[in-house]
């Protein structure tokens, strides 16, 4: 069973996650607004499929590209704050900002997947809701998430971690200090080490 | 050079305790191998074809007396006697034991060193010129700022799994001696009219299976910036480089895909998050760091010195060594020597402990107890007076550490190649040692002069072959080996690419190749005329005709 970490806690999850099934239909692999010649395969689900999604009452985590498709059968639940979105890892923070009018606050929890724990692409989305967005609200790792990756997804912005089911939260909690004095800054607050030197009074 | 303070300590002591916790849980079948691998890489270990190899970081190239003793005493425990610097100015071990990985990164922090991030999908140990602080040539010392990078990329949180490996190099100098067109990131730096440090920031370039020379995406970026701006290039490049394919995940591939200009108007796009924010560095940090790289307290020495002129006159073979390996130094007196690992029958780059242990002890008595390693695998003594010159040599001879041959011919750069490394296709070390064989005579070698020798085991190019002026690629046909041989690549200012001159070799015809390649030169050369520029005046068809013979002629015609 998946456990979740909220802060350096285990809670109860009282959001469903909404996951479509896999399909083998690539998207167009874009850099920013430029399209790539290339396809590279990424997932990506049928409007079929997405007008079949199915999911029940009460607090459920969708994925982006439901949301996009089925906003306004969703805005009262929205409304009602029982309306998440998560982004894969090779989707785009600036569409989902763009569906909320530029207000990514507007939702109470947004969820990063890492397909496999070595596609680092989540870091980056997890800074650019943190700092282009100003996004405030519960930011939660889904997919891959081990323990020997949470001191970075912390530092990223991650407050949530939706653990593989195999993982020890216990551990993962205490993976979280791996590193007491961290090099450079992030989302998570910590100035960067010269700043911090200068502040100790460090030599010169 | 840079001390580690309790931060700098802090940390690397809380990645060995990370590190074993890792193996530890690998060894008991906890972590799966997968899950262990990516880790185990960015602490430098690869599992090889004999054993595990592990690749101590030597950050831009600079090292104490007192850390390569450590390397020495860890190479005579832990593995086999002898290490090897590679091309990334770092030590490789080849044969330490998995299990006791952890204590030899605990003994590494002991004198302030590590294998943090020189494997793996992350930024890796940064590169410098070798003469960096006393090149009569630098407008800037580069490595206050190799230092800051350093610590900015250490850990990064958010690039620590890219799309594939990220190299940057640094130079400051007229001549650029660290390749920077050929880095996934070069910096340039240089110095504005009012003397304000200047970055000239390169992406894309690289070796491997697709080589390309870098762009220019930032021509004036102020230094205070560079962490910020390099966070941007990299959150371009995380998100946006290919991940289906390793082999065309690099970001040059991403930069040639949407061409120079839109990449760097992302990057611009991107930096405009952090700009001037609390990452862009403090006047306070750069002093501190430059703190660290000031000049040894090193006595005034006048420009020239008699006991020296007079053995340069009487001892030809010391003088022959000076021409090679002792280069000019910015304070009058003073030296830059660079000390040939490279000298016939031995795998180029090796070191004994031994020899450590001599190269400790001649750095700390005549150049500061600092060392610096060279991309090219050699190791220099920067700062030795010219009065002590004579005495480095013998002492240095005594070790074999005075081959007189650099940047000649058999000065060859080589990656380990399939005697050691499972990413191999071909063997590397016996091609070199033939070439070496076939150039024994000194004298010839001499007439030869100038030339860059340049040998990788496969595409991913750690060999550096195409910027040799002479490279030489071990390459797989239907299970042999085979060596695909170019000319006229070049790193430096006029940094180039080499051709392939035609289709490959067996391993043994590799010497005589090499030998009718430089038949060629001797021939066609003007007076003064270096074997690339040669090559660059005449291009490919004398060389190939030399090589290939009349016959190779006929097929082009008949071929159009």
């Amino acid at each position: 069973m998946a456990e979740l970490i909220r802060g350096t806690e285990v809670v109860v999850d009282d959001w469903t996650w909404v996951r479509l099934p896999e399909t083998n239909e690539p998207v167009r692999k874009s850099a920013g607004k430029v399209v790539l010649f290339k396809l590279t395969g990424e997932p990506a689900a049928s409007e079929d499929v997405i007008a079949a999604c199915d999911f029940p009452a009460g607090k459920v985590l969708l994925p982006l590209s439901v949301w996009l498709r089925r906003r306004d059968e969703l805005a009262t639940r929205a409304d009602k704050g029982e309306i998440g979105v998560w982004l894969d890892s090779h989707e785009e923070p600036a569409v989902l900002a763009e569906s909320l009018g530029g207000n990514l606050n507007r939702l109470p929890l947004i969820g990063v997947n890492f397909p496999k724990f070595i596609d680092g692409r989540g870091y980056s989305i997890a800074f650019i809701l943190r700092t282009r967005y100003g996004y405030r609200n519960e930011l939660r790792a889904l997919g891959d998430v081990l323990r020997d990756q949470m001191f970075f997804f912390h530092r990223c912005g991650f407050d949530a971690y939706l653990l593989r089911a195999d993982q020890k939260a216990d551990r993962c909690i205490g993976a979280l200090k791996d590193f007491t004095t961290p090099y450079q800054t992030s989302t998570d607050g910590q100035p960067p080490i010269f700043r911090r030197r200068s502040a100790a009074g460090d030599r010169p | 050079m840079y001390r580690y303070d309790e931060y700098d300590h802090t940390l690397v002591l809380e990645r060995v305790a990370q590190y074993r916790d890792q193996l530890q849980r690998n060894l008991a079948g906890e972590l799966s191998d997968d899950e262990f691998r990516p880790l185990r890489l960015q602490n430098g270990l690869y599992i090889q074809r004999h054993a595990p190899m592990l690749r101590v970081a030597i950050p831009y190239g600079m090292l104490s007396s007192t850390q390569l003793r450590k390397l020495s005493d860890i190479g005579r425990r832990y593995d086999r006697g002898y290490g090897h610097f590679s091309t990334r100015q770092n030590m490789q071990f080849n044969w330490p034991r998995l299990e006791d990985t952890g204590d030899i990164l605990a003994e590494l922090a002991t004198v302030e060193m590590h294998a943090i991030q020189t494997s793996g999908n992350c930024i890796r140990n940064i590169t410098t010129d070798p003469f960096a602080g006393v090149a009569p040539d630098e407008i800037v010392d580069p490595r206050p700022y190799c230092e800051m990078l350093r610590q900015w990329s250490t850990f990064h949180p958010e690039f620590a799994f890219l799309p594939r490996k990220f190299k940057i190099a640094v130079s400051g100098t007229l001549e650029d001696r660290a390749v920077t067109y050929a880095h996934d990131v070069g910096l340039q730096l240089y110095r504005d009219e009012k003397g304000e440090v200047l970055a000239r920031v390169i992406v894309g370039g690289g070796m491997g299976r697709t080589p390309i020379l870098g762009s220019v995406i930032h021509d004036a970026l102020p230094w205070q910036h560079l962490p910020t701006y390099l966070d941007a290039v990299l959150r371009v490049y995380n998100r946006y480089g290919r991940r289906d394919n390793a082999y065309k995940a690099r970001i040059k591939i991403l930069v040639k895909a949407i061409g120079a200009e839109t990449f760097a108007r992302q990057v611009d796009d991107e930096w405009q998050l952090e700009r001037d924010g609390i990452a862009t560095v403090t006047q306070a940090e750069l002093d501190r760091a430059s703190a660290a790289f000031t000049d040894p307290d090193a006595p005034l020495r006048p420009a020239s010195d008699e006991g020296f002129d007079a053995k340069l006159a009487s001892d030809p073979a010391f003088a022959r060594w000076v021409s090679r390996c002792v280069r000019g130094h910015k304070r009058p007196g003073y030296r830059a020597v660079t000390l040939s690992l490279k000298p016939t029958g031995v795998a180029p780059g090796d070191i004994s402990c031994k020899q450590m242990d001599a190269l400790a002890d001649l750095a700390d008595r005549y150049s500061f107890c600092e060392l610096r390693v060279s991309h090219e695998q050699n190791v220099v003594l920067a700062d030795v007076a010219l009065a002590d010159l004579y005495e480095l040599w013998l002492g240095a001879r005594a070790h074999g550490l005075a081959t007189p041959n650099i940047g000649l011919l058999t000065d060859i750069i080589c990656c380990p190649g399939g005697d050691f490394c499972s990413l191999a296709n071909a063997k590397s070390i016996p091609i070199a040692q033939a070439i070496q064989e076939a150039f024994e005579n000194l004298d010839y070698l001499y007439d030869v002069g100038d030339l860059e020798l340049n040998i990788s085991g496969c595409m991913n190019s750690c060999g550096h072959h195409h910027v040799g002026h002479i490279g030489i690629l071990g390459v797989d046909k239907t299970g042999s080996e085979w060596y695909q041989v170019s000319i006229g690549g070049s790193q430096g200012n006029l940094t180039s690419l080499g051709d392939v001159i035609g289709p490959s070799f067996a391993a043994e015809e590799v010497p005589a190749v090499i030998t009718k390649l430089v038949e060629t030169y001797v021939e066609q050369r003007t007076p003064e005329e270096r074997f690339i520029d040669t090559v660059r005046r005449l291009g490919m068809a004398p060389f190939k005709a030399g090589v290939y013979g009349e016959s190779t002629k006929k097929t082009e015609v008949i071929h159009g």
